[in-house]
C-alpha cells in the first residue's frame, strides 16, 4: 500500500534541486519589489495629499481584500486586453509583488507610527529636511518594530510562490506537477516539495529571528 | 483654520535695540480652547527669562511655537528682528512655509523634557547629525565641535554610548550639547529637569549655570524649580491661563509679588517643597 520509490526519488530529485533555484529567486524577487513599493504606499498614506493619501489607502485596501491568486491571473490574462503582454515571470512577480507591498505597506506604516512623537519634534528643532528626517531618525526606528512582521511575510512570500505555477512558472510546484503526470505518480514529487519547503522555511524564520534581536541590540534597544 | 494675517506688522525689526524673541498678539487655540490669549513677550539678546505657572497655563505652548513645532493662530513671532511665524513675499508678510520655517528653526535649539535623543545614534552622532546635515559642517569640522561641547557638559568619555546606556541626566546633558552644536541664538528649556531623579538634577542645572556665564546666549526655560529660577534668571513671567499675569526680576517675583494669582502659586508651590 504504502509504496515509496527510491529510485525514483534520486531521479527527480535533480529536476526539483533545479526548480527549487526559480522558486527561490521569485520569492527574492517578489520580495524586493514588495519591500520598496511596500514604503512608497506607506509614506504614501502619510502625505499631506489627500487625494493621493485616498487612493492609495483604497489601492491597498482593495489589494488586500482579494485573493492572491485571482491577482495573478488578473495581470497576466486580462493585462493582453489592454495591449500589456507580459512573460510569466514578469506577471507573477508584478502581482506577487503588488499583493506583499499592500501588506508590508500596513506593516511599515504600524513601525513609523510606533516611533514617539518627541522624535519627530527633536528632528524639526534640528531642522532636519523630511528626506532626511525620514531616512536618518525615523525609518532606522520603525525597522526593529516592523521587522518581525517583515520576517513573517518574507516567509510568506516564499510559501505562495506555488501560486505562480498556474500561469507557467517554472517553480517547484510546477515541475513536481510536471513530474507527476509525467510518471504517474505524485507521492514522491509532492513530499518532496513539502520537504524543500520545510527544510527553507524553518532555518530562515530562526535566522530571521537572531537578526531581529541583532538589529535591536545594534540600535541600542532592549531585546524583545 | 489659519486665520489671514489681519494687522499690519514690520516686515522686520530695526532701531537701536532690537528684542532676540518678539511675541505680538500671539494667540493659540486647540478647538475651542485658547491656550495663549494674544500674547506680548519680548525677550533682550543675552536674557535668561524663565517662565514659571500652573500646569495646563501655557508654558510648554509659549517654547513650542517660538520653536515653530505648531502653527500660532494669530499674531506674529519674531527672532533676531526676523520674522519667524511669516515670511516676506510680494512686499507684504504672508504665513511661513516649510522651508522658510526649516532655515528660521537654526536660530533656535530646543531642550525637551523626555530629552528626545535619538536611540540608535550615540551621544556623539546624536550631535554631529544636524551640523552636517543642516549646516553642512564637514565631518572632520562636526566631530570637533561635538566633542568640545560635550567635554562641556561633561559627557565626552561616553561619547560613544547610545542613550540608553546613559543616566536620565546624562541624556539631558547629551541633549544640551546637541542643541548647542547647531549655535543657536536663542535656546528653550522645557521642564528639563522634570523627568530626572533629585540626585541628577544638580549635574543638569550645573550645565545651565556655566551657559549663562560663558554665552551671549538667549534663553527661555520654563521650571517648577522655583530655588533655581530665583538664582539664575533675569526676569521671571508668571503664567496663568495663557497670559502673563506677572513679570519682573525675580527678587520681586519672589519677594514682593503684587498679583494675588502669583501670591497664591508661590505659596502652594512653595509649601508642597
Ligand atoms: N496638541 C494639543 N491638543 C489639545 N490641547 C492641547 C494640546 N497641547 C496642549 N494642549 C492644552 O493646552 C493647554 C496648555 O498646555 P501646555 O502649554 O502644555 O501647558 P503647561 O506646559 O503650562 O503645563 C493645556 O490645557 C493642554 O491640555
Ligand atoms: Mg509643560
Amino acid at each position: 500500500m504504502f509504496d515509496w520509490r527510491w529510485a525514483f526519488v534520486a531521479d527527480i530529485l535533480p529536476r526539483l534541486l533545479k526548480a527549487t533555484g526559480n522558486t527561490v529567486l521569485a520569492a527574492l524577487l517578489g520580495y524586493g519589489i514588495a519591500a520598496i513599493l511596500g514604503l512608497v504606499f506607506a509614506l504614501a498614506q502619510r502625505t499631506a495629499i489627500a487625494s493621493v493619501n485616498r487612493t492609495v489607502r483604497e489601492v491597498v485596501e482593495f489589494i488586500r481584500s482579494t485573493p492572491l491568486v485571482l491577482q495573478i491571473f488578473f495581470v497576466f490574462y486580462v493585462g493582453p486586453q489592454f495591449g500589456i503582454t507580459l512573460s510569466p515571470w514578469a506577471a507573477g512577480m508584478i502581482a506577487i509583488g503588488l499583493h506583499y507591498a499592500s501588506y508590508l505597506s500596513e506593516v511599515y506604516r504600524a513601525g513609523i507610527e510606533g516611533v514617539p512623537k518627541g522624535q519627530w519634534e527633536a528632528a524639526l528643532s534640528l531642522s532636519l529636511s523630511p528626506v532626511r528626517t525620514y531616512s536618518r531618525i525615523i525609518i532606522p526606528q520603525a525597522i526593529p518594530t516592523a521587522f518581525a512582521g517583515m520576517g513573517n511575510y518574507f516567509v510568506g512570500i516564499f510559501k505562495d510562490t506555488p501560486m505562480l505555477s498556474v500561469i507557467g512558472v517554472a517553480e517547484l510546484m510546477h515541475t513536481a506537477n510536471a513530474i507527476g503526470s509525467e510518471h504517474y505518480r505524485f507521492l514522491e514529487p509532492y513530499t518532496l516539495v513539502g520537504g524543500i519547503f520545510l527544510a527553507i522555511s524553518l532555518p530562515t524564520a530562526a535566522l530571521l529571528r537572531r537578526l531581529e534581536a541583532r538589529i535591536r541590540r545594534k540600535m541600542g534597544l532592549r531585546p524583545r | 483654520m489659519k486665520e489671514p494675517v489681519q494687522k499690519e506688522y514690520p516686515r522686520q525689526l530695526e532701531g537701536e535695540k532690537v528684542p532676540m524673541v518678539r511675541f505680538r498678539d500671539v494667540t493659540k487655540r486647540y478647538g475651542d480652547l485658547v491656550v495663549l490669549d494674544s500674547l506680548d513677550l519680548d525677550v533682550d539678546e543675552g536674557e535668561m527669562v524663565t517662565i514659571i505657572g500652573p500646569s495646563g497655563s501655557g508654558k510648554t505652548t509659549v517654547l513650542r511655537m517660538l520653536m515653530a513645532l505648531e502653527k500660532i493662530n494669530s499674531g506674529i513671532i519674531y527672532v533676531d528682528g526676523q520674522p519667524m511665524t511669516h515670511m516676506p513675499k510680494n512686499g507684504a508678510l504672508t504665513w511661513a512655509d516649510e522651508k522658510y520655517l526649516r532655515r528660521q528653526r537654526t536660530n533656535i535649539g530646543m531642550c525637551f523634557q523626555h530629552f528626545n535623543l535619538f536611540p540608535h545614534m550615540t551621544a556623539l552622532e546624536n550631535c554631529i547629525e544636524a551640523p552636517i546635515q543642516v549646516l553642512v559642517l564637514n565631518k572632520k569640522a562636526a566631530v570637533e565641535r561635538a566633542e568640545g561641547l560635550l567635554d562641556m557638559v561633561g559627557m565626552l568619555e561616553k561619547a560613544g554610548e547610545h542613550p540608553s546606556r546613559l543616566s536620565g541626566g546624562q541624556q539631558q546633558r547629551v541633549a544640551i550639547a546637541r542643541a548647542l552644536a547647531m549655535r543657536p541664538k536663542v535656546l528653550l528649556f522645557d521642564e528639563v529637569t522634570s523627568a530626572l531623579d533629585p540626585e541628577v538634577i544638580g549635574e543638569v542645572t550645573q550645565v545651565i549655570r556655566k551657559l549663562v556665564n560663558k554665552h551671549n546666549l538667549t534663553m527661555l526655560m520654563v521650571t517648577h524649580q522655583m530655588g533655581f529660577a530665583r538664582e539664575i534668571s533675569d526676569r521671571v513671567c508668571f503664567f496663568y491661563d495663557g497670559k502673563i499675569e506677572e513679570q519682573g526680576p525675580p527678587e520681586e517675583i519672589f519677594g514682593a509679588p503684587q498679583s494675588e494669582r502669583t501670591q497664591q502659586f508661590l505659596g502652594a508651590v512653595l509649601e508642597a517643597t
